[in-house]
């Protein structure tokens, strides 16, 4: 009897790497290969067209030194260019300030979904619409709205006497940034609402009728008993945003084409891997905002485990 | 009794233009849609012309159909292998035990976080040494890949919440796991599986990146290529009513299947933590 259960254990087991292999292979094939490879090209001299005469070059596509005959000295690569490093500033604002604003916003959304009033049904469909359009038709349909000269948003804000003149929102330097951030934050909010909504729903409601026979103040209940209670889900929440943002292209791609002003690390990246010809160099690029995500996540895990220490 | 009045009144105010500000973009760009030539520089705020041309003339588009088509197939196949592959996968990381098995289901969950672009230049390689460049096997291939750690992540939650007895008496019938997971676990796992098939099928609609590198005819463009790629005959005439009438098409089915599975895509959403 006990040999059998082994036996059946055993081989539960062996079918479970049958089945696992297909996934397994298909991810390691599919995905650590890639990059893998990404991270060797970007030690190479590999052209887009010519992807198989490239020669090692150590981390030249990184930075590099020269000493010219006259004496002077050259650094090059991407970490000393400055449209590298436009395009590290531009995702870095990007990140930090569709977080700030869309997590605000989620949380003010998913309160009010929390709640029981008429509509609710209605409110939450209406809010997963922005979430569900491709960010292509997104994208074009605000930069229609956005347009300068017939454009619905320049008429309203005329209308209502905000702005004294028609502005080029998508092709101004200085209000580029903050139309893609607009658009981003009317697509995106809806996920980090959805993603709050689910953490205070999992909230007993009797805390609440606690505090409420106490006469305890909203605000104070808000602070000291909701955001607690959510922050596992806030946290997940916000480190999914963040490795999402920080990728961020098809929005900066249709809605501000070739713009300095937004240009993101992906954008950059992929446009000299397979515009310019620069296959290495773009490699080099992507691997740096890989290895950027790293250290994001590792700083995160250790935030994480802190907090878990503490309680 | 004021204060509560006024307090209510303020509330649904506020509901209104939460409301009104998602849909209103996609109500704008309906009425566009059926805007053509001099009316589309006249800014209208409630639809004033029911004008056909626009959807005429992108129906007359051959390489409009055939990115309708090709994102069609390219989303199906993209559903059957994500599906089949994870729900394999899920089995074994939710039903057996074996030493690893959580350490295994973080890695594939890892993956899902892999910028897009970080992965390009090796999947570029291999697409092209495989020769599935600027062929719709590339997309099916790069975009199961973005689907499948969150389809094992949500299917495998889900069969382990599943009580172990409904698997025991068929194991001692003697049946094979192939016959367990077709004939026991396939109807159970419903849900989830309309969960993470609809999740994968919108990536796969709505996906550009990969898309742009990996394809150049224009007779094998998916949706969102082709509406990017809709110009008109200068810089300075962009077809705006083409280009939102192509907009409502391609996102109408969408939105149809979010009235109708509503809930079911919020789950997803919230188990995996996706972002269309």
């Amino acid at each position: 009897m006990f040999t059998s259960e082994l036996n059946l254990q055993a081989r539960r087991r062996r079918i479970a790497f049958l089945f696992l292999a297909p996934t397994l292979t298909t991810l390691l094939c599919v995905t650590v290969w890639p990059l893998v490879r990404t991270i060797w090209f970007s030690f190479t001299d590999t052209t887009t067209s010519h992807l198989y005469e490239g020669h090692w070059i150590g981390f030249d596509n990184y930075l590099s030194l020269r000493t010219l005959a006259s004496g002077k000295v050259v650094w090059k690569g991407t970490l000393v260019d400055p449209a590298w490093w436009n395009a590290v500033w531009n995702t870095l604002y990007f990140t930090i300030l569709s977080l700030c604003f869309e997590t605000t916003f989620g949380l003010i959304i998913a309160l009010t979904l929390n709640t029981h009033f008429r509509g609710r049904n209605l409110l939450r469909t209406a809010i997963l619409i922005p979430w569900v359009i491709p960010s292509i038709v997104s994208a074009k349909m605000w930069g229609w709205m956005l347009n300068d000269q017939f454009g619905i948003i320049n008429d309203f804000l005329l209308n209502v006497g905000l702005i004294r003149e028609k502005i080029a929102w998508t092709a101004n330097f200085d209000t580029a940034m903050i139309s893609v951030l607009f658009v981003d934050i009317w697509k995106t909010t809806p996920f980090m609402t959805l993603l709050i909504l689910s953490g205070l729903q999992m909230i007993p409601p009797d805390i609440y009728e606690a505090a409420c026979l106490d006469g305890v103040h909203p605000v104070k209940v808000f602070f000291h008993i909701t955001l607690p209670l959510i922050w596992p889900t806030l946290f997940v929440a916000i480190i999914f945003r963040v490795l999402d943002a920080l990728r961020m292209f098809d929005l900066v791609y249709i809605l501000t084409p070739g713009s300095s002003a937004t240009k993101t690390m992906s954008a950059v990246s992929r446009e000299n891997m397979i515009d310019f010809d620069q296959f290495a160099y773009g490699a080099a690029q992507s691997t740096l905002l890989f290895l950027f995500l790293i250290f994001f996540v590792s700083i995160a895990l250790q935030i994480s485990k802190t907090k878990l220490l503490e309680e | 009794m004021m204060k509560q009045t006024f307090k209510n009144t303020a509330f649904y105010i506020f509901v209104a233009v939460l409301i009104l500000f998602s849909v209103f973009p996609f109500y704008y760009a309906i009425i566009t849609s059926f805007t053509h030539g001099g009316a589309l520089f006249q800014v209208q705020y409630w639809p004033k012309h029911f004008d056909f041309i626009n959807y005429k003339t992108i129906f007359s588009q051959d390489n409009f159909l055939l990115s309708l088509v090709n994102s069609l197939i390219v989303a199906t196949i993209t559903v059957i292998c994500s599906l089949f592959l994870g729900i394999t996968a899920a089995y074994a990381l939710g039903r057996v035990t074996f030493y690893g098995r959580t350490l295994l289901l973080l890695s594939i969950l890892a993956i899902s976080m892999f910028p897009q672009v970080a992965i390009l230049a090796g999947l570029f390689e291999l697409i092209r040494f495989f020769a599935l460049f600027n062929t719709r096997w590339a997309l099916i291939l790069s975009y199961t890949i973005l689907s499948l750690p969150f389809t094992v992540w949500v299917l495998t939650i889900f069969m382990r919440s599943l009580p172990v007895e409904i698997e025991e008496a068929a194991i001692i019938d003697g049946a094979t796991p192939w016959i367990i997971i077709t004939h026991i676990f396939w109807p159970l796992l419903r849900p989830a599986v309309i969960t993470t098939g609809l999740l994968s099928f919108i990536g796969a609609w709505n996906e550009f990146l990969f898309a742009l590198t990996f394809i150049r005819s224009e007779s094998l463009r998916t949706v969102p290529m082709a509406i990017a790629f809709i110009s008109g005959a200068s810089e300075h005439e962009i077809p705006w009513g083409i280009i939102m009438a192509a907009s409502v098409v391609v996102t109408v089915p969408l939105i149809i299947l979010v009235l109708f599975f509503q809930r079911r895509i919020i789950e997803g959403l919230v188990l995996g933590g996706v972002k269309g």
